[in-house]
């Protein structure tokens, strides 16, 4: 395979070695579909519009998973069941990313396999909670209405069926995922740093293949209070991400969905003859102490570090429409006049943990399906119709914490 | 003059500093002293009422200031304190530490109290929708924070100058291994010369000590709270949910040495293996357990004859204790009758998130000091399971490695090797 040159011949990215790492499953779900092809149909299309369900937790607006027949991906209802919806999506989007490396169900392979999955956790029962504040009337010892509610309502199954490590837990369980499972916490930072530690695994030959991505369920009061405890949540009508600014609320809106990337080494992959969709350069992270004023500059630094190739690069922005982080990374961006920005959030909502790792599946699907993305806000973002060798995908998180990578042809 | 790079040509990572809070006190000498006297650190609960529980002991820290406000806090503040004491002791800035930070801690959720008072101050008749509209009212940083999963690593890199985008994980009661794990493989990766890991649990709140006791996983032996933890005994009954934390500062052995450092101890190597049989229970051939076990003797590049002694998960439930003997048994074959394992678990309790970082510091302890802590409350030997657990009283003992084993829900299963000394 020839290395790729820029316009001056020089190459662009490093000669390939046995241990790039490359993209060779994605997983995806969103209110748009499920699977990196109804996504790429979707979002290749012009004037694709956003799924928005405005009614039942007004006045925010959530992006709604769509329709999903679990048994395709968990076919044991009795594995469904211990399960609460997080769960349950991310381990079925694990299991899209693992059919469609062509890993799912070779038990040689998922037994080798490592993990890293980036959760958040927390979805508890809601009529068991409202019924406590309901009952907390009157109670000056809440501490002890605490103790008979929770000993007698609470489901004993449900402790796990919504615990972080759990979902990480259930891939291993349905899918046999077993080679080792660790689990990032830290909202959109545990997914950048999930795809991180995953690919300096590949790289430094510690690991041949990995399954990383997360999931996020927003349909859910406490996913909503998580974002809203900061007033971090739009209201009012629906804008694209890079509409929010002065809007009535924080700026962000949710959706449900969850993106899982199968990570191999160059050498694994080939051996097995698997077509990769890109290979994935390098990933960057900061933790820019905001209150500080260092966002822009820790951007800088992570363009520096991105090792960007010269001319118009097609950039997935996972931007929350959280107002300062979004107003950071629209300024970074509309700098660099080169990048040329998609904001998926606009069309997804933003999936917190999934974030980042849905960011660098949509990159790659440009890069495999060697066509950019339409404008998802034509007023805030640029018409291009070059063919991406590269993409970069972005994540500023709505509060804390930033990373970057590059992708590229495989 | 010691090797720099490990049998597989990676820098050999060395412990420079250690800092320890259970709920046997704050710091490695009083820590040491009472697990060495065999001291228990399980008593009633008083930071919650106990009316309608089963269960009414733990290993809470009650001392700090934190103590009674809420997980978030508790947490940060165990973190904090163990890692000051471990910078201290490695001689490095605290102020600017300059490598990454690796954070094993509890999954985070709004406090009751908080929970309750955005309740009281909304009036929307819909509980769920009254407290987001509350929560936006009120704006409250400080809630936000206690329920942002990432904020307390943000927090401490914050206040030692950790580099980077600091990592926070969990794979539960193996999360304090997995975060030493991460911060070993950082220096052999050679992406930094130092790393902070950190286990720290403060999370023994009513709820989660109803959510065990609803699996059934906690002790119920009230009556004799400092006997309730008896690990590898036929009549244990569960383990005892506790708080605390430990922090180690990795370093490169090489850059350790350049800089006069003093080298507690090696950690030599990790091992996982994920279990996909159940999600709280182990499979029944322990293979996955086993599994782990070779996979940190091999990364340490040590054979099973190489151990001297094993710092056992040793839970104290009926099911941990039992798989653990069969997987150390498998391992090790007829040695392990003669090969030291003790449980810290006997007086410190089940520190979930903090554990492995927790056990990892002891077992370094153990070596320095020769001095092997023992299993407590060993009155009723389980014949199923013919361990040398060092029962009830310390050994003097020559330690030159350490395995040390984490297991915990959701098949995760984290094993660490440790020596005294570089080769």
């Amino acid at each position: 395979m020839p290395a790729l040159t820029g316009g001056d011949g020089r190459p662009t990215r490093p000669a390939m070695s046995l241990n790039d790492v490359v993209i060779t499953g994605i997983g995806l779900v969103s209110c748009l579909g499920e699977g990196p092809d109804a996504h790429w149909r979707a979002l290749s299309a012009p004037g694709t519009e956003p799924v928005l369900d405005a009614e039942r937790f007004a006045p925010y607006t959530v992006h709604p998973l769509p329709q999903i027949d679990w048994n395709l991906q968990i076919a044991k209802r009795g594995d469904q069941r211990q399960m609460e919806t997080w769960q349950r999506l991310g381990t079925y989007v694990a299991g899209l990313a693992l059919d469609d490396a062509g890993i799912k169900g070779d038990e040689a392979l998922c037994a080798t396999m490592d993990m890293v999955v980036a959760a958040g956790g927390g979805e508890r029962d809601v009529a068991v909670d409202s019924a406590i504040l309901a009952a907390s009337t009157g109670r000056p010892d809440f501490d002890v209405l605490l103790n008979e509610k929770l000993t007698t309502e609470l489901r004993p199954t449900l402790f796990l069926a919504q615990l972080s490590n759990l979902l990480a837990g259930n891939i291993s369980i349905v899918h046999k995922v077993t080679g080792s499972s660790r689990t990032f916490m830290g909202e959109e930072g545990a997914g950048v740093a999930a795809v991180d530690i995953a690919a300096a695994r590949i790289r430094s030959g510690q690991s041949t293949h990995m399954l990383v991505g997360g999931a996020f369920q927003t349909e859910h009061p406490d996913m909503l209070l998580g974002y809203e405890l900061a007033g971090y949540l739009h209201r009012g009508q629906w804008k694209p991400v890079w509409q929010r600014q002065g809007a009535e609320g924080g700026g962000v809106v949710s959706g449900s969905g969850g993106a899982f990337l199968v990570l191999e080494s160059r050498e694994h992959a080939e051996k097995r003859g698997r077509k990769a969709y890109a290979e994935l350069g390098p990933v960057v992270s900061g933790r820019a102490r905001r209150t500080r004023g260092e966002l822009g500059a820790s951007l800088d630094a992570l363009f520096g570090a991105a090792k960007l190739p010269d001319g118009p690069l097609l950039t997935l922005s996972a931007a929350s429409g959280g107002h300062a982080a979004t107003k950071a990374e629209k300024a970074a961006l509309d700098a660099r006049p080169d990048l040329v920005a998609r904001a998926f959030g606009t069309l997804t909502g933003h999936m917190k943990e999934a974030q980042f790792p849905f960011a660098v599946a949509l990159a790659a699907l440009a890069v495999s399906n060697g066509a950019p993305y339409p404008p998802f806000d034509p007023a805030n973002e640029a018409a291009t119709d070059k063919k991406p060798h590269e993409a970069l995908a972005t994540t500023v998180g709505y509060h804390q914490f930033e990373g970057m990578a590059l992708v590229r042809a495989a | 003059m010691a090797k720099l790079k490990d049998h597989l040509g990676r820098p050999v990572v060395a412990v420079t500093g250690i800092g320890l809070v259970t709920s046997l006190g704050v710091g490695k000498a009083d820590n040491w002293a009472a697990l060495t006297a065999g001291k228990s650190g399980i008593h009633p609960i008083n930071r919650f009422p106990v009316d309608q529980l089963n269960t009414r002991i733990a290993g809470t820290v009650d001392f700090l200031p934190s103590s009674t406000k809420g997980a978030s806090a508790l947490t940060y503040e165990l973190a904090e304190t163990a890692a000051r004491e471990a910078l201290e002791e490695s001689g490095l800035d605290a102020e600017n530490f300059g490598g990454p930070l690796f954070l094993a801690s509890p999954p985070v959720e709004l406090d009751w109290h908080d929970r309750l008072t955005l309740y009281k101050s909304g009036d929307n008749e819909d509980a769920a929708e009254r407290v987001l509209e509350a929560a936006r009212t009120l704006n409250s940083s400080d809630m936000f924070d206690s329920a942002q999963f990432g904020f307390i690593a943000d927090r401490l890199a914050d206040t030692f100058g950790a580099t980077g985008l600091p990592i926070t994980l969990s794979t539960a009661c193996a999360s304090g291994a997995t975060a030493i794990q991460l911060g070993v493989e950082a220096i052999r990766r050679g992406e930094c010369d130092r790393a902070l890991a950190i286990g720290a649990d403060g999370s023994a709140t009513a709820e989660a000590l109803i959510r065990f006791s609803l699996l059934s996983a906690l002790s119920t032996s009230n009556d004799a709270p400092e006997k309730a933890s008896k690990p590898f005994s036929k009549d244990r009954d569960g383990f005892v949910l506790a708080e605390g934390s430990a922090a180690l500062v990795l370093e490169s052995l090489e850059v350790a040495l350049a800089r006069g450092a003093t080298v507690i101890g090696i950690l030599r190597g990790c091992g996982e293996k994920a279990d996909d049989f159940h999600r709280t229970r182990s499979k029944p051939d322990a293979s996955p357990a086993i599994a782990a076990v070779k996979a940190a003797l091999a990364d340490a590049g040590l054979s099973e004859n190489e151990i001297d002694y094993i710092n056992a998960h040793g839970t104290s439930t009926p099911e941990n204790d039992k798989m653990e003997h069969l997987s150390l048994s498998t391992v090790f074959g007829e040695r392990i009758g003669r090969i030291p394992v003790s449980s810290n678990k006997s007086m410190i309790g089940h520190t979930l998130s903090a554990a492995g970082a927790i056990e990892a510091a002891f077992s370094l302890m153990t070596m320095r000091e020769g001095v092997i802590p023992p299993t407590i409350n060993y009155d009723n030997a389980d014949p199923a399971i013919p361990l040398d657990v060092v029962p009830n009283v310390k050994r003097e003992a020559k330690v030159g490695t350490v395995l040390s084993n984490s297991f915990g829900f959701g098949g995760q299963n984290t094993c660490l090797v440790m020596a005294r000394e570089p080769v």
